[in-house]
C-alpha cells in the first residue's frame, strides 16, 4: 500500500477534490502459508506499538500481528487516557519517562494526529505524611528528568476555583503536578501503530483468535488459530486482559488476577478543568474531554471477574470520591460508564520477558496502568524479541521476580493484587 | 451481588472483604522441606485466575467475620454455591 502522508495541505486538498484520494489507513491482511519471523499474539495498542517498533527500529518486518476481535477493541479503547510518568521505584520511573518521550514524539514519529495533549497531571496532597510521600516521590522523578513541581494551598486554589480545599476529612493542602503529563485521544494510538507497521510491512490480521500454541521439545514453533495453524520463529503474546487464558494454553500460569476497572464520562460541560486532577485521599482521576464529558474512573471492583462490567457499589464509590474534592459535579449527569478487564500483577508492576517456552515470550501484567505505558512497552517488548535482551529501562519487569524477591511494589502492599 | 451465607442467609457483598483463590487455604504445611521454597512461591504469587466457576474466598467483616469459600463465576458474577471456609478446610483434612 502506497503511504500517503497526511498534512493540512492534504486535508485542505481532499476538501476540495471531493474527498476521493483518501485509502483505508492499514492493510487488512490474511495469514500467510509459510509463516512469519515474528507473530505478536494481541492487536491492541502494545501489541501494534511492538509490531511498529520491531519494524523500524530493528528491520524484522514479516511480522503479523494477530487480533481476535478487531484492532484496539481492548484496554486501548477503554481506559481514561491519561499519560504521565510520576512513579517512585528505580524499576519503574526511567521506562515510564522513556514513554512519556515517546508520547511526546508520536505524532511525528507516526504522521497521525493522536492528539497528545499534555495538560499536566496534579496529584492533590490531604495530610503532611502525604505531602512528605510526594516529596520523595517528586524528587524521583527529579532524579529521572520526569520533571515536576510542588503547588503549595494558595496556588491549587488559584488555578481551580472549584475544589473544596477546606474539605472537613480531606482538606486539599497542596499538590504534586508534573505539567508534562496530560491525555491522549486513545483509539487513535491503536489506529496511528496500525498504519506505521502496516506500512512497514506488518500483516494485522483481525477476526483471528489464537486457540492454543504449537509447542514441540519445549519450543514454541508457532500458534493454532480459528484461520488455521500460523508458524512462527518467534512468539510474543501481549494480551492484557486475557493473559491468564491464553499463556495457560501453553502450560503457564502466571503471577496475574484478573479484576474489572470501571470509568465513566459525564455529559458535556464546558471547559472547566485544563488538567488531569487526582484526588490524594480516596481514588479519583479526572479529565475534561475535548468534548466536554468529565472522564473519571476510581478502584477496581476488588473481585476476580473477567465480565466488562462492573456493579454498582464501586460507581458509587467512585462518585463519593468526585464529591469529595468537586462537589460541583453533584447535579452533572453520567452519561457512560464501561469496564475494562486488568491483568493486576503480585506487585503492581508489568512483566516484559521471555518464558520457559523457547521462542514465546510474554508482555502483561500492566494492571491499571497500562495505556501510558503503550509506547515503551512496544519500544522495549520489540528490542527483547529481536535482540534477546531486555532493553536497559525494562531490566526489572522479569516474571522469576517473586521467586527472587525482588518485587517493584511501589504501594507496599504485598502479593494481593486487588489492593495495588 | 448477594452473597447467600449459609448461617445468616442473602447478604450484600459489600459487607465482604475478597481475599481471592480458595487455593490460599492449602498454605504449605513443611517449612522445613526441600521444596519449601517453591512451594510457598507457587501458594503466594502464581494464580490459575479461572475464567468460569471460580472458588474464592470472602471475609464477612461486617457481619459474623467468618470466612467462606463462595463458588463464583466470573464470567457472569453468578454465584453458585456458599460454604463456610472452615467445613472445607476440615473436609480437606485440615485442624481448622
Amino acid at each position: 500500500m502506497s503511504k500517503t502522508k497526511y498534512s493540512a495541505f492534504k486535508v485542505l486538498k481532499e476538501a476540495l477534490t471531493g474527498h476521493k484520494g483518501w485509502e483505508p489507513a492499514w492493510r487488512d491482511a490474511e495469514p500467510k502459508a509459510d509463516g512469519y519471523d515474528v507473530i505478536i499474539v494481541g492487536g491492541g495498542g502494545h501489541g501494534l506499538a511492538t509490531a511498529y517498533y520491531l519494524a523500524k527500529n530493528h528491520g524484522i518486518t514479516n511480522i503479523a500481528v494477530l487480533e481476535k476481535g478487531w484492532i484496539g477493541g481492548g484496554n486501548v479503547g477503554r481506559n481514561t487516557t491519561i499519560i504521565r510518568s510520576n512513579y517512585l521505584l528505580p524499576g519503574n520511573e526511567p521506562f515510564y519517562e522513556m514513554s512519556m518521550q515517546l508520547w511526546e514524539n508520536l505524532e511525528q514519529d507516526l504522521n497521525y494526529n493522536a492528539m497528545v495533549s499534555q495538560r499536566g497531571i496534579m496529584n492533590l496532597i490531604h495530610s503532611d505524611a502525604q505531602r512528605d510521600a510526594f516529596m520523595r516521590r517528586g524528587n524521583a522523578m527529579l532524579f529521572a528528568d520526569a520533571g515536576c513541581e510542588y503547588l503549595n494551598k494558595k496556588e491549587v486554589k488559584e488555578r481551580y476555583p472549584f475544589l473544596d480545599m477546606d474539605n472537613a476529612r480531606f482538606p486539599i493542602q497542596g499538590a504534586l503536578a508534573q505539567p508534562r503529563g496530560g491525555t491522549v485521544r486513545h483509539d487513535a494510538v491503536a489506529w496511528g501503530y496500525a498504519r506505521g507497521a502496516s506500512d512497514l510491512g506488518v500483516d494485522i490480521i483481525q477476526n483471528c483468535e489464537v486457540t492454543g500454541f504449537n509447542i514441540e521439545n519445549g519450543k514454541c514453533l508457532g500458534v493454532q488459530t480459528t484461520k488455521g495453524d500460523i508458524k512462527a520463529g518467534r512468539v510474543g503474546v501481549c494480551v492484557a486482559g486475557s493473559s491468564s487464558r491464553v499463556m495457560a494454553k501453553a502450560g503457564i500460569n502466571l503471577p496475574i488476577e484478573s479484576h474489572v476497572l470501571q470509568a465513566f464520562v459525564t455529559e458535556g460541560l464546558k471547559p472547566v478543568m485544563d488538567n488531569v486532577i487526582t484526588f490524594g485521599a480516596g481514588h479519583f482521576y479526572c479529565s475534561q474531554s475535548d468534548k466536554g464529558g468529565l472522564v473519571f474512573g476510581g478502584d477496581i471492583d476488588a473481585y476476580n471477574t473477567y465480565a466488562q462490567r462492573g456493579n454498582l457499589p464501586v460507581v458509587e464509590d467512585v462518585c463519593s470520591g468526585g464529591m469529595a474534592i468537586m462537589p460541583m459535579v453533584g447535579r452533572v449527569r453520567l452519561l457512560r460508564m464501561w469496564g475494562g478487564i486488568m491483568d493486576m500483577s503480585m506487585d503492581g508492576s508489568p512483566f516484559i520477558d521471555k518464558t520457559d517456552v523457547q521462542e514465546l515470550f510474554f508482555n502483561g501484567g500492566w494492571c491499571y496502568g497500562g495505556f501510558k505505558a503503550t509506547p515503551a512497552s512496544g519500544y522495549c517488548y520489540a528490542h527483547l524479541l529481536a535482540t534477546d535482551e531486555p532493553h536497559e529501562v525494562a531490566t526489572a519487569f522479569r516474571l522469576d521476580r517473586f521467586r527472587r524477591g525482588e518485587m517493584i511494589d511501589e504501594k507496599g502492599v504485598g502479593a494481593q493484587p486487588n489492593l495495588h | 451481588m448477594i452473597i447467600n451465607h449459609p448461617l445468616l442467609g442473602p447478604r450484600d457483598s459489600e459487607e465482604f472483604v475478597y481475599l481471592g483463590s480458595a487455593d490460599l487455604i492449602n498454605r504449605p504445611t513443611n517449612w522445613e522441606s526441600e521444596e519449601a521454597a517453591e512451594d510457598f512461591y507457587q501458594y503466594l504469587y502464581i494464580r490459575e485466575n479461572i475464567a468460569g466457576d471460580n472458588r474464592e474466598l470472602w471475609y464477612h467483616e461486617q457481619g459474623d467475620q467468618s470466612w467462606l469459600v463462595v463458588t463464583r463465576c466470573t464470567l457472569t458474577h453468578e454465584i453458585k454455591s456458599v460454604e463456610l471456609a472452615q467445613d472445607v478446610s476440615r473436609a480437606q483434612g485440615r485442624s481448622k
